[in-house]
């Protein structure tokens, strides 16, 4: 075991996987010499070379279809997009190409591509450097879609997602690439050394993907959460003192519905954070689920909390972003709910 | 003198009514231009993307650099592809004005471009097409019964009733799976021949898209990528004038020829006879050369003329003369291709009027069988929860529920 944050568990999973497979290749924008912007890829092309980890032009789209062509012929590629905010021009692509190869070809064709992102706030990036479009891949048949909430998690669910035949989409919530992020940015920094998850086996490991974690066990109340929220709802349980226990989703899509539903029927109530706007949100789709699979468990209404639906403001991002006050807030509102 | 900023909007040179003109063409004599060395560099051959190389001319030799010396049997053979092709496609026209097919789209008038470019490419080498591009399939070992079996979404259909007509594919024939939305095929062309790089392997990739579809992002980042990397690939703009009713100068057409489009990158561009079997044949064997000694990739265009419809479901005399292709300056290569051969004295009309009369019962009895296999009335039928099947390599629970759930409902009828 070692110490790793999320960036050096997300490099190492890529170093596991390029040193197993010599299928796997990565690419996209600063990926290779200077080892990303991020520094995800960090001596990735020292080690394996320019073949095998290659910077790409300034085109999601081209990096895309380039990573789809190339796993048609036998590549496993892993390609980055600089932020989750910047991978619209490659939506064609990943909508109508990527995730509908197997099934247009009856599986004579499939291209098993991880596309890897960098989404959510918390960084001072403004409305295009921190958006959260998981909803929008979760929509769509065809392609995976996971968001890990810790190193442990994210090598391990990207080695998964490596090896999967089925296209990924790999969020990275960013705020949490450094350490937990309680949801206060006035507190100091806290590092991933002090957290249980910050424990990385060095070697090949996977968290199978479609499985949700029980990341605290409770009675009270279950919030169903997954990014940087998981870290910032366990903090607001802390703070209103409830019993609540916190599902970490990990994979979006598919769903562990069981995993959800064991534990909203045996708390009686759900609260549903994510940091995505809410209006059409992934939270409607888990609110739905909760109340098909738990309706007469139910104690209470599903309540949600997430950012506002406009678009993620500069200077207001601390009001906008559903922080330890708003979560906390809707776990009071949750629990004295007859 | 251009005194104040107005849009030019671009219109064809004939409308319905109009008579067909066609001189915006440039055309070069049959074996005006030079045929450079391999491996030449992009800018001592820049004037293959402004002339046209062609081999036919109009007294039905071959002439010139370009001519590839094929023997008259790979001429028959190539001959044959076309008119099946072409058989094959008339038949289904008239299937689906039948009612037996919903919809389906020909090559008519293109047929020269799958034919002599899947002859000069190499089996291993893999073909990225577009929906006008039947005739690769074909030659690439495709039978015709699976083909309209495809068209009918029948028991033996390869796509299981998932896609429109004509979007087949083939893993065995190295022939891409058609995606229905244009251009996304090209920039996977570059990939799949910038892994073939990678890998050490010596196969390279040929994609294939309309005058109109140049416009769409996915060409563009198609000619970056490939330009950047020098990708062994051949990006082919098949200019049959027409994108439905926007004629060719709607995506630009009318300011540099589409084979110049890479040159800004460093790509090599050529501009062929697009209805002259020996001239695509030729330029594309010089292209496949060029990326598989790692010269990178050439954009060639194609310049011929989209005969029929855009599909069944357009009526063209709408929006471009009736009778347009008749005036149009390049023919039709299956006519050229036999000329040339009668003047060899390795064809005749009555070889050639047998062979369509038995191309035309190769197609019918084919399609006897295929109808066996299931119509639109009548079944067999495939089963409906098959279309649950596919959508990841392994059915995820909440797809293996709603499969269980559309079989009660189909349990109940």
């Amino acid at each position: 075991m070692a110490q790793m944050n999320m960036i050096e568990a997300i490099r190492s999973a890529h170093d596991v996987m390029m040193k197993k497979d010599s299928t796997v290749v990565v690419l996209g924008e600063d990926v290779g010499y200077f080892g990303g912007v991020f520094r995800c890829t960090d001596g990735l092309q020292r080690k394996y070379g320019e073949h095998r980890v290659i910077d790409t032009p300034i085109a999601e789209g081209g990096i895309v279809a380039a990573a789809i062509g190339m796993g048609v012929n036998g590549l496993r590629p892993v390609a980055e997009i600089q932020f989750a905010d910047y991978i619209y021009p490659g939506f064609d692509q990943i909508v109508s190409e990527l995730a509908r190869l197997r099934y247009r070809s009856c599986g004579d064709f499939f291209s098993p591509v991880t596309i890897r992102t960098p989404c959510g706030g918390g960084i001072r990036g403004g409305q295009t450097h921190s958006q959260s479009p998981e909803g929008i891949f979760t929509h769509i048949s065809g392609i995976k879609t996971v968001m890990p909430s810790n190193p442990y998690d994210a090598k391990g669910l990207l080695i998964a997602a490596i090896e999967s035949d089925d296209p990924v989409v790999f969020f990275e919530p960013k705020r949490i690439y450094n350490g937990p992020f309680d949801g206060d940015p006035d507190k100091p920094g806290v590092s991933w050394a002090s957290h249980p998850k910050g424990e990385v086996p060095e070697g090949y490991y996977t968290v199978p993907l479609g499985s949700a974690e029980v990341a605290v066990p409770g009675e009270e109340l279950t919030i169903i959460t997954y990014g940087t929220m998981v870290h910032v709802s366990i903090a607001a349980a802390q703070a209103t003192g409830v019993d609540a226990e916190v599902i970490d989703v990990r994979t979006m899509a598919p769903l562990d519905v069981q995993t959800l539903a064991d534990s909203v029927k045996k708390t009686g109530r759900c609260l549903i954070a994510h940091e995505a706007t809410r209006f059409g949100g992934y939270g409607a789709e888990l609110a739905a689920t909760i109340q098909k699979e738990c309706f007469y468990h139910l104690e209470a209404p599903i309540r949600r909390v997430a950012g506002w639906d406009t678009p993620y403001p500069h200077a207001f991002e601390w009001q906008y972003f559903p922080g330890l006050k708003r979560v906390s807030a809707s776990i009071r509102r949750v629990m004295e709910a007859e | 003198m251009i005194e104040k900023s107005r849009l030019q909007i671009p219109r064809p040179t004939a409308r319905p009514g109009d008579e067909p003109d066609f001189s915006y063409l440039d055309l070069s004599p049959a074996g005006a231009v030079d045929k450079p060395p391999i491996g030449s560099r992009t800018r001592n051959v820049e004037f293959l993307s402004s002339g046209l190389v062609r081999v036919l001319d109009d007294n039905h030799d071959a002439v010139g650099p370009w001519d590839p010396g094929l023997d008259p049997t790979q001429l028959q053979v190539a001959l044959r592809w076309m008119m099946l092709n072409r058989a094959f496609d008339e038949r289904m026209w008239q299937i689906q004005r039948q009612g037996r097919i919903s919809f389906y789209m020909q090559a008519l008038g293109e047929e020269a471009i799958s034919i002599a470019q899947g002859m000069a490419l190499r089996a291993g080498d893999m073909c990225f097409p577009s929906y006008r591009n039947q005739g690769l399939y074909m030659f690439r070992g495709m039978k015709l019964i699976d083909m309209m079996c495809q068209c009918l979404s029948n028991t033996k259909d390869m796509c299981q009733g998932r896609q429109l007509p004509v979007m087949y594919h083939s893993k065995e024939g190295n022939v891409f799976s058609i995606s229905g939305n244009l251009a996304t095929q090209v920039p996977h062309a570059v990939g799949w021949a910038m892994a073939s790089a990678i890998k050490g392997e010596d196969h390279i990739a040929a994609t294939w898209l309309g005058d109109g579809s140049t416009a769409e992002a996915d060409f563009h980042h198609a000619l970056t990528f490939a330009a950047v990397y020098q990708a062994p690939v051949i990006l082919n703009v098949v200019n049959n004038q027409w994108a439905i009713s926007s004629f060719q100068g709607t995506a630009g057409g009318q300011r540099r020829p589409f084979a110049a489009r890479g040159l800004g990158l460093g790509i090599p561009g050529i501009r062929v006879d697009g209805n002259d079997f020996l001239a695509i044949y030729a330029a594309t064997l010089w292209a496949a050369d060029h990326a598989r000694r790692g010269h990178g990739p050439t954009l060639i265009e194609h310049v011929t003329y989209r005969g029929g419809a855009h599909s069944t479901s357009d009526d063209p005399t709408k929006y471009r003369p009736r009778d347009e292709w008749d005036s149009f300056p390049l023919g039709d290569p299956v006519e050229r291709l036999k000329q040339h051969l009668i003047k060899e004295g390795h064809w005749s009309d009555d070889k050639h009027g047998r062979l369509e009369k038995e191309l035309k019962e190769e197609v019918q009895a084919a399609w006897k069988e295929a109808q066996k296999y299931g119509t639109m009335t009548e079944g067999p039928w495939l089963d409906p929860a098959t279309m649950f099947e596919d959508v990841y390599a392994e059915m995820p629970q909440h797809l293996e529920s709603q499969r269980r759930r559309l079989l009660e409902i189909l349990a109940e009828d």
